[in-house]
């Protein structure tokens, strides 16, 4: 007698729960749960597999997206690093609703005070300042705090004669912050040009994605400008550009293989030899 | 624009009388003046604290002044000239050298355009790259020849388009800010109309920032705030002020140095006052920061721009 779910005969399977992370958490590679799904190949992965591979997925070597202290962990000298400025805190000079909400959400969520991470380390042995932004901070944005610790690490690199590497990775300025996050742009790029003037390397390293006022920055001010292979790096976003321009973008546009074609990047780097590129680089500079 | 309509029905009798006047040869002078004085009491009425949004409206007026119409009313001398010398010119962006009474500048800035051919030919002064790169071209010619800079800023935002990506606007616009963080010469900055973002910042690295009393800066337009964080791009009025936009809010933040009075009923209504009141303030903070070693120059410069930010420590 056929009982069918009772049946002895059901083929046997084991079921598996996906991670319900949104869209940019599942490119990301953040968010909890045991699996998640390759947005490039489809594939069911251990997530304990990819966070070991480098944040790429054992199938198809997609990029997932790496938090600011997985940027540090793959760049920086284990043990060698020191953390500075972690205890500045974010304010809503406009008052802005429903800003100081959701800054107090995220900063629970992520369990940082904002979107960056700063502090000096050494790649290969040679000591550099260094920074890594936090796409899951309010997307990477750019506001006070974010600045103002971007500029301590640049001069930072300027009172230590040491160089400066920083890792972007942002969908631009700050909103909440208005005008004052537009000035991070002016305040960021001046202290560049006092390290340019102390003759000191910036190595910056925009990752995936790096759009907007950081594009319009920081970002593309290093000395050698070096990225990983498929990210997305720009100024205005895609569907603005489709939107004002009528047309279908092109194929790749706006991703570091286009950018090098149009002559924007330095190197494209895979991301195992990220760390290495940048550290034979510097050995060549300083 | 909507609100000014009831000074503008005046301004149409005024105008309708004045003809009757003429063609009838009666003299109706006491009744003009009697409307004109209302006139000016309602525009003086209706230009009193106005809401951000009403002056983002006066900041996009299309009769508002432009950088070649305060040219025209400030320099006694100017050159126009073209070019970034890599491979073209953004007529989005308008620089020459020129003389204001007596004294030697290089003026910079947005040029929007009047009607529809010329403000398709300039973009709508939205420059790309090749206008920010002709900018930092005249700037540094103006630094090897002592030579200090005015730039005045109206624009919508750098131009998101296509090829303007493939040459680099991102970099074009950081380059400016690096670029103009170090130059030797005193630089002051104006935003005539709307300063839109990073666009506008890339000529706005400098000693003294102005706006205009009923002029606009902001890092995203107050559509694109509504659309982002509202989900709805008509509530772009709420967005504007929420956003602090307008001059007196960023005066209060010490983003910028000062605001330039427009004449009664917005710059639009009277060019001539407007580039009086400009060329003031231009002349009085070249004459103040020509006073000043570079040294000092360049380290108020860079402390200016480093003390924005609101944070705790």
């Amino acid at each position: 007698m056929e009982l069918g779910i009772f049946s002895k005969n059901k083929k046997k399977y084991a079921t598996v729960s996906l991670s319900k992370s949104s869209k940019s958490t599942e490119n990301r590679g953040g968010g909890s749960g045991l699996w998640e799904k390759c947005p490039s190949c489809h594939e069911i992965l251990y997530r304990v597999d990819v966070k070991n591979n480098m944040k790429r997925c054992t199938n198809c070597d997609h990029y997932f997206g790496m938090t600011s202290l997985e940027r540090l962990d793959l760049l920086i000298d284990e043990g060698t690093f020191t953390e500075y400025d972690r205890d500045l805190l974010s304010e809503n000079p406009l008052d802005f609703p429903g800003y100081t909400d959701r800054y107090n959400q995220i900063k629970e969520k992520v369990g940082m005070n904002d979107g960056l991470i700063s502090g000096t380390g050494n790649m290969n042995g040679i000591k550099v300042s260094f920074a890594a932004m936090e796409f899951s901070f309010l997307g990477g944005s750019m506001g006070s705090v974010v600045g103002e610790k971007l500029t301590r690490a640049i001069e930072r690199g300027i009172e230590e004669g040491i160089p400066v590497v920083i890792v972007a990775t942002s969908g631009g300025a700050r909103m909440h912050e208005g005008i004052l996050s537009l000035m991070q742009m002016a305040k960021t790029s001046a202290a560049l040009e006092k390290l340019r003037e102390k003759g000191i390397p910036f190595i910056s390293v925009p990752v995936n994605p790096t759009t907007g006022g950081v594009t319009a920055s920081f970002a593309m001010l290093g000395d050698l400008i070096i990225t990983e292979p498929n990210a997305l790096i720009g100024f205005a976003g895609p569907r603005v550009i489709e939107q004002t321009i009528k047309q279908k973008l092109p194929e790749g546009f706006q991703k570091s293989e286009f950018l090098l074609e149009c002559g924007m990047v330095d190197v494209i780097s895979k991301r195992e030899n990220l760390k290495g590129t940048i550290s034979t680089l510097l050995g060549n500079l300083i | 624009m909507e609100f000014e309509k009831g000074v503008l029905d005046i301004e149409e009798k005024i105008i309708e009388l004045k003809e009757f006047s003429q063609s009838k040869g009666i003299d109706l002078s006491g009744e003009i003046e009697k409307l004109k004085a209302e006139y000016e009491r309602k525009l003086a009425e209706v230009y009193k604290g106005l809401s951000p949004w009403k002056k983002v409206q006066v900041a996009r007026h299309p009769e508002r002044p432009y950088t070649l119409d305060y040219i025209e009313e400030l320099c006694e001398e100017f050159t126009e000239l073209h070019g970034d010398r890599l491979c073209s010119d953004d007529a989005a962006i308008v620089a020459g050298l020129g003389k204001i009474d007596g004294v030697k500048v290089m003026i910079i800035g947005h040029q929007k355009g009047r009607e529809v051919e010329e403000k398709i030919y300039r973009n709508f002064g939205m420059a790309q790259p090749d206008g920010y790169r002709k900018a930092l071209r005249l700037m540094k010619m103006a630094e090897r020849f002592n030579v200090p800079i005015v730039t005045l800023i109206d624009t919508p935002g750098a131009y998101p388009g296509l090829e303007a990506e493939k040459r680099g606007q991102g970099e074009a616009i950081a380059r400016n800010l690096l670029e103009m963080a170090g130059i030797k010469v005193p630089i002051v900055a104006t935003v005539i109309g709307e300063g839109g973002s990073g666009g506008a910042l890339a000529l706005g690295v400098a000693d003294k920032v102005y706006m205009f009393e009923n002029s606009v800066y902001s890092v995203i337009s107050p559509e694109g705030c509504a659309a982002i964080l509202f989900k709805d791009a008509s509530k772009a009025p709420e967005a504007a002020e929420n956003l602090k936009i307008v001059a007196d809010s960023l005066l209060e933040l010490n983003i910028i140095d000062g605001i330039i009075k427009e004449p009664l009923g917005g710059a639009h209504r009277d060019y001539k006052c407007a580039g009086i009141n400009l060329k003031e303030q231009i002349l009085s903070s070249i004459e103040e920061l020509q006073e000043l070693s570079v040294d000092d120059l360049l380290a108020n410069r860079y402390n200016k721009f480093r003390s924005m930010g609101r944070f705790t420590q």
